[in-house]
């Protein structure tokens, strides 16, 4: 199988970070890319909804939601206690693997459309879903986990009001969202004036985008010198092991092959949008450049070189 | 003409917490601000602002010296010991002293 060029164009932004080309993408074109491609996904997902039944959808909401709170429960104990980190950094981290990453479903996608699979459109809900629950969780551990570290000053500045306008009205759940109800209020046909744009110009943003996220990938190597070996190999092992939970909880709730391969690769991302200015607003304490290193310079990679085409062919043996 | 003292802080610090240092600037008497955006380094590492988490704002208030060390105290006492701070004042002259 070929490697697929959006993959390349990641490949490239990191190869040029580090060889310091002076490539810079101006910030005002990432932000336009990346309102784009949420709302492209939005409209995607939301068209399918509207020519399904809705009783179907909510077991697996359901699911997706206590997928995305669980997984920081899960992780938080092993940062701390095999990881060694201190409360903040490891809820921080917890909560970022707890959160999906957009972009990483959207190269699932382009990845199962290249193998001839199309998963469950309405899918796109599952990342609007799943942005929010795993990052409260991350705040509600660090909180309980400073409030227990003695003498750590000047916990949680920031009100739960605040954080919680910060996680529900931040651009990716509002522009998600926004398209996802456009397209079922407008359908399939509703949509096909705006096609051109949204859906047929998809991969090449896409493509753009990724060679944008290899520049910062790029230069958030160096952050990794000082994470150590510990925190690495945690960033190489949990997405795998998350990923046969989402795909195991995919097989139970009866998705498609593509579906299934779909879950698993949003339980094994991490985001790199709503949870690193999420957590900043409200646990200060934590090092943003471990976690965001880890979510972007190790994870992301993974997820994108190895861990995607892992996940659909284990899938495939599974569900096919 | 005639010109009134007036101090300019300048507080160069993280994105994420623009909205609540505008927010604590009002509430300790700051009249107007002025928010840029802008990229450095500092011995914390560098801030290249390609990217959300990335980024960095300059925020300026002309304000009486009072006021001006009010709003320093409280961004050192919040927001310095976990945030990317930078914070300097300023002499500067206005023109209409009831604007500032």
């Amino acid at each position: 199988m070929t490697l697929d060029p959006v993959i390349l164009f990641f490949a490239l932004g990191v190869l040029t970070r580090l060889a310091r080309s002076d490539l810079r993408l101006p910030e005002a074109l990432y932000e336009t890319l990346s309102i784009y491609l949420l709302v492209a996904i939005g409209l995607k997902g939301g068209a399918q909804i509207a020519v399904q039944p809705l009783a179907a959808l909510w077991p697996v909401a359901l699911a997706a939601v206590a997928l995305s709170a669980a997984v920081p429960l899960v992780l938080y104990p092993v940062l701390r206690a095999g990881v060694r980190l201190g409360a903040a950094d490891a809820a921080s981290i917890a909560a970022h693997y707890g959160s999906v990453s957009v972009v990483t479903f959207a190269v699932a996608q382009s990845a199962l459309a290249r193998a001839g699979i199309e998963p469950e459109a309405f899918l796109a809900m599952l990342v609007a879903l799943m942005e929010a629950p795993g990052i409260v969780v991350g705040v509600l551990l660090a909180r309980r986990g400073m409030a227990r570290e003695a003498g750590r000053s000047g916990v949680g500045a920031s009100s739960w009001g605040t954080l919680l306008h910060e996680v529900l009205f931040g651009k990716a759940v509002v522009l998600l969202l926004g398209g996802i109800a456009i397209g079922w209020i407008a359908g399939p046909a509703g949509l096909a004036p705006i096609d051109p744009v949204f859906v047929g110009l998809f991969k090449g943003v896409l493509a753009l985008f990724l060679l944008e996220l290899g520049l910062v990938a790029g230069g958030r190597l160096q952050d990794l010198r000082r994470a150590g070996p510990r925190l690495l190999a945690f960033g190489l092992i949990a997405p795998p092991l998350l990923a046969l939970v989402g795909g195991a909880l995919g097989l139970a709730l009866g998705l498609s092959v593509a579906g299934v391969a779909t879950l698993a690769t949003l339980a094994a991302s991490a985001s790199y949008i709503a949870a690193p200015t999420a957590m900043r607003i409200a646990v200060p304490q934590a090092n943003p450049s471990l976690s965001i290193g880890l979510a972007l310079g190790v994870t992301f990679p993974f997820n994108v070189l190895v861990g995607i085409p892992l996940y659909i062919e284990l899938a495939r043996r599974a569900a096919g | 003409m005639q010109t009134h003292e007036r101090k300019l802080l300048t507080i160069i610090t993280e994105a994420a917490i623009e909205r609540a240092l505008i927010a604590d600037a009002r509430r300790f008497g700051a009249h107007g601000y002025t928010v840029l955006d802008v990229r450095g380094g500092g011995p914390g590492g560098e801030r290249e602002g390609a990217w959300e988490a990335d980024r960095s704002i300059e925020l300026q208030v002309v304000c009486s010296a009072e006021v001006a060390e009010r709003i320093a105290e409280h961004v050192l006492a919040q927001y310095a010991p976990n945030y990317a701070v930078a914070l300097y004042l300023a002499d500067v002259q206005v023109f209409r002293a009831q604007k500032y």
